[in-house]
């Protein structure tokens, strides 16, 4: 087996909106370095395929269904990995969903807001249901996704992209609030990459944005693991308030 | 044996001697790669390539001034030659300075800071990118600061020169992308090396107040980034800016 260079062997990582896509990429990663993974998602059937298929004994991964914007499923979902392994070292706040484009005079009420509960609302939630743990542990790890759309803003996705810039304004106030405890809190914006969200999009747009990545690909949910890992690890340990960007140079912004 | 991350891989770390280059250097070699350090004072690199050289690593020393060009191109070559290709360059080499109000700043201080910072990482990513091409693809990586990205008093040539850095940066990126070359920057916060042995422990501890984290970086904490950029894990990064530094530089999106 391959020497890994950050390797997460002995931690505990939950990981929302794991039954796909990239957070099933970064669960499958995370098991791979050696850490026990609970994976939860909305979808108890996928969720539960997913988990069986990455380690039909589930000895180190387990999963569990729930509505990250919920305060009770949050509480629940986090109450469960407690149980199951005793700790959280690691939270991966990557529940998300996808839309099609709207100009804001045509984006009604509902959208927006569940827009903004499950990225922005659910993420706040997950966070502070995990975080007394990690502060009884004197250490703990966050990663929160956004998106380049949370720093640059995409046309027609006004909605998204107030969540996931949204997202980097309570990854930087945690960074400094939970610094004294020991625990770390970053985010990754990710450029466009290759899941099934992506399928709501027309095909020819997504081609055409393809043409315009300056490495010349759309990223692969691995791509975004790589990077997530690497901030949970302990390499990573005098990294905390930063937004790290997998995203082929498509969105390089201001100092 | 074993497939390491950097297996078959030549890296070349510039100000690899001591303090976080040699923090680098050490880090490739211990993942696979072929090391070459340039530094000024070749005697110290010997010592720190012959320390981390192994039976299954090659490292190397070459004496280099990054600010002159003739050499650079000069020991580049031989690099090349040495190793048959370059994958990796750590543009890492710097300089540091007492600080200093503007109205004080002579004309040698500034152009020193900003000819070795910014125009040597310049010249020697020049000089070196023609060879990353032959190899179809590889990495870059500029040795910015947290300075670079908000700035510190009395060292406005150390701010300009390392801010620079970033322009640089992302305009390579964006360059360079098609050859499949990236291009990233790294902006450390205050590292602990030998460099602050001149300080007082009043004046370290005034600045350790100011991290959130509680502790100033040690140089392995700048090398793993280093080392996770020049891997192929980070290979969709490239424009980017990496800080870290226990939180104390927090910066808009």
């Amino acid at each position: 087996m391959r020497e890994h260079m950050f390797s997460c062997g002995g931690k505990v990582a939950l990981v929302t909106g794991a039954a796909q896509g990239i957070g099933l990429a970064i669960a499958d990663k995370l098991f791979n370095l050696g850490a026990s993974v609970v994976l939860s998602d909305l979808n108890t059937e996928k969720v539960n395929r997913a988990a069986k298929k990455l380690e039909p004994s589930g000895e180190r991964v387990k999963a569990i269904n729930g509505d990250v914007s919920s305060t009770e499923d949050s509480v629940h979902m986090v109450e469960f990995v407690l149980r199951e392994f005793g700790k959280i070292d690691y939270l991966v706040n990557n529940a998300g969903i996808g839309t099609p484009s709207f100009p804001v005079e045509k984006m009604e009420d509902k959208l927006w807001e569940k827009m903004i509960a499950v990225h922005l609302t659910g993420t706040f939630k997950m966070t502070r249901a995990a975080v007394p743990i990690m502060k009884t542990l004197g250490r703990g790890s966050i990663v929160n996704m956004s998106s380049n759309a949370g720093q640059v803003g995409d046309d027609e996705y006004c909605h998204y992209s107030a969540a996931k810039a949204g997202i980097l304004g309570l990854t930087k106030a945690l960074a400094k609030e939970l610094a004294e405890f020991g625990i770390r809190v970053n985010a990754v914006a990710p450029g466009i990459i290759k899941t099934d969200i992506l399928a709501v999009q027309p095909a020819e747009l997504i081609a055409y944005k393809e043409t315009q990545i300056p490495l010349g690909r759309l990223g692969t949910p691995q791509d975004v693991a790589s990077t997530v890992c690497f901030l949970l690890s302990d390499q990573a340990d005098y990294i905390t308030g930063q937004v790290l960007c997998p995203n082929g140079g498509r969105t390089i912004v201001g100092i | 044996m074993e497939k390491q991350t950097f297996s078959g891989k030549v890296a070349l770390v510039t100000g690899g001697a001591n303090g976080i280059g040699k923090a680098i250097a050490t880090q490739f070699a211990k993942q696979g790669a072929m090391v070459a350090i340039l530094d000024v004072v070749l005697d110290v690199a010997k010592e720190t390539a012959k320390g981390i050289a192994s039976d299954n690593q090659e490292v190397e020393a070459f004496a280099c001034d990054i600010t002159n060009t003739r050499q650079v191109n000069r020991v580049i070559k031989q690099v090349y030659e040495r190793f048959g290709c370059i994958d990796i360059l750590v543009n890492n080499a710097g300089i540091g300075d007492t600080s200093t109000p503007i109205e004080n700043m002579t004309d040698e201080q500034w152009e020193r800071m900003l000819n070795v910072h910014l125009s040597g990482t310049f010249k020697m990513t020049r000089a070196v990118v023609p060879y990353i091409k032959e190899r179809g693809g590889g990495r870059i990586i500029n040795m910015s600061s947290q300075t670079g990205m908000v700035g510190e008093a009395d060292f406005c040539h150390y701010s300009a020169a390392k801010a620079g850095l970033l322009g640089l940066t992302k305009a390579l990126a964006k360059e360079l992308a098609e050859f499949h070359i990236s291009v990233n920057a790294i902006a450390p916060g205050v590292i602990e090396t030998t460099y602050f042995k001149k300080f007082t422990e009043e004046q370290m501890a005034k600045k350790r107040a100011v991290v959130p984290w509680g502790r100033l970086g040690k140089p392995e904490d700048v090398a793993y980034v280093a080392a996770f950029l020049a891997s192929e894990e980070a290979e969709y990064i490239t424009g980017q800016v990496i800080s870290p530094n226990g939180g104390r530089t927090i910066v808009g999106i």
